[in-house]
Order: structure tokens, then sequence, then C-alpha cells
């Protein structure tokens, strides 16, 4: 799932704010297809923020966050960090990306 | 056993200990709950207090329900988890955000809903629980209105 992500990392007066969007389907396991047959849920678990090794923000999602999810977040940190976004769905997908704070 | 590799052994051991919080497994339970009510007891372990202090930020009126902007943040001390339950969803709980002592407490995503209904955010602050309650109407058919 590589290039799923795009994020942008912001520093203003001591705050990052950080904005992701991930391509996902996102699937609740509710839906039925033309046939009649659940599709099966297909969405993203956890999404996880770290600066130089430590855990800045976590996310737990469940099927009720909405296709190509959108996330922001706040955190005290500096222009030049590097900020380090991984997600895992529950199919045992995934995907990462490294942004500089600017 | 050297006693000095001994030791570093045990401090290594100490120090996933002390991390293990931060990565708090997914809760699965909280996300399978059907019933609104009984969820955000499980969450909060009671009743949360109903505060003030907690903006969340949504249209009133949405569209459409696959894709509902919400944000929430609050002016409480000591945050450690942010909830955002969609009380007439088939599963209410959409998303629960884990913070540290580095974050502001401020999320914004985009959820789904079923129909109208109550958004409520559980804020976890120095050990309580708080609540904000929000009604995003969603108008079926999407002409507006």
């Amino acid at each position: 799932m590589a290039g799923s992500m795009r994020v942008r990392a912001k520093e203003k007066d001591g705050i990052v704010t950080v904005k992701a969007l991930i391509t996902h389907p996102m699937e609740t396991g509710l839906r039925k297809d033309s046939d009649g047959n659940v599709i099966p849920a297909h969405f993203i678990q956890e999404v996880t923020a770290t600066v130089g090794g430590e855990v800045v923000f976590t996310a737990n999602w469940g099927t009720g966050v909405a296709k190509n999810p959108y996330l922001s977040f706040k955190y005290k940190g500096a222009k030049g960090d590097l900020l380090t976004l991984a997600w895992t769905g529950n199919m045992g997908d995934s995907d990462s990306l490294e942004v500089e704070v600017k | 056993m050297d006693r000095r590799v001994f030791l570093t052994a045990g401090l290594g051991l100490g120090a996933l200990y002390a991390t293990a919080p931060l990565y708090a497994a997914w809760p699965k339970d909280a996300f399978e709950a059907k019933e609104a009510d009984a969820l955000i007891d499980m969450l909060a372990g009671s009743k949360p207090a109903p505060s003030d202090a907690i903006t969340i930020t949504a249209p009133d009126i949405a569209e459409n329900g696959a894709v509902v902007p919400i944000s929430v943040s609050t002016t409480l001390e000591d945050v450690t988890r942010i909830s955002i339950v969609v009380e007439q969803n088939p599963l209410p709980l959409t998303s629960t955000y884990d913070l540290t002592s580095n974050s502001v407490p401020y999320v914004s995503t985009r959820v789904k809903m079923l129909k109208t209904s109550n958004v409520v955010a559980l804020v976890e602050a120095g050990g309580k629980s708080y609540s904000g309650v929000r009604e995003v109407k969603v108008t079926i058919g999407g002409c507006g209105g």
C-alpha cells in the first residue's frame, strides 16, 4: 500500500499541526454487494505518529471512520522534526511515511 | 550469570514495560459494542461528567452521512484520551485517540453517520471522564433541506 498517504506538518508557536489523508476503502463489513454477499470489513485500525522514536499520538479507528480517512492532530514540537506516521489495517495491510515539519 | 548483564537485562525489560501503555491494544470490545450507553460506560468506567470545556465542531446538517467532518478540542488539562461516539450508528464507536504529554487536546477527522444522531465526545483528563454532546442532522436523499 505504498503511496497511500499524504501528510503535512506545520509548526507555529511551538505547536505542530499535522494533517493527513490516507487512501483506504474503510469497508464496514455491514454492506452487501449486488449478489447479496456481505463485503468483509476492511479498515485501518491504528495510526501512530512518532517523532525521534517517541510516540506523540495514536489513533484507534473502527469502521465508523469515513472512506479515505482524514486525520488532523497537534503536538508540541519544532520545525525540522522528522515525523513518521504509520497505519495498520485489520487485514494486515500497512503503510508509513516520514515527513519533515515545516 | 554476570551480575552486570543481569542488571542491564532487567533495565531493558523495565523500559519495555514503561513504554507499554503508549501502545495500548486496539480496544476490540469497545469497537464491537452496539449500544451507545453500554459503550460509554465501558469506555468511561462510569457516567462521564458533562463538560462545557469540550468543543465539538461539526455541521448542524450533514447532507452526506458517509463523510461528516468532526473536530473535538478541549480546554481540560492532562488529557489522555479522546473518543468520538455516534449514538445511532450500528457500531457507535468511530474512533479513540491516545494522547501523550506532548499532545495538544485536539483531533479532527471524518466519520460515517447512518442517520441523524447525537455525536458524543468522551474525554479522559486527569483520570476522570468528561463528555460533550452535539446533534448532527443527516439528510437522506441528499437534496438538502
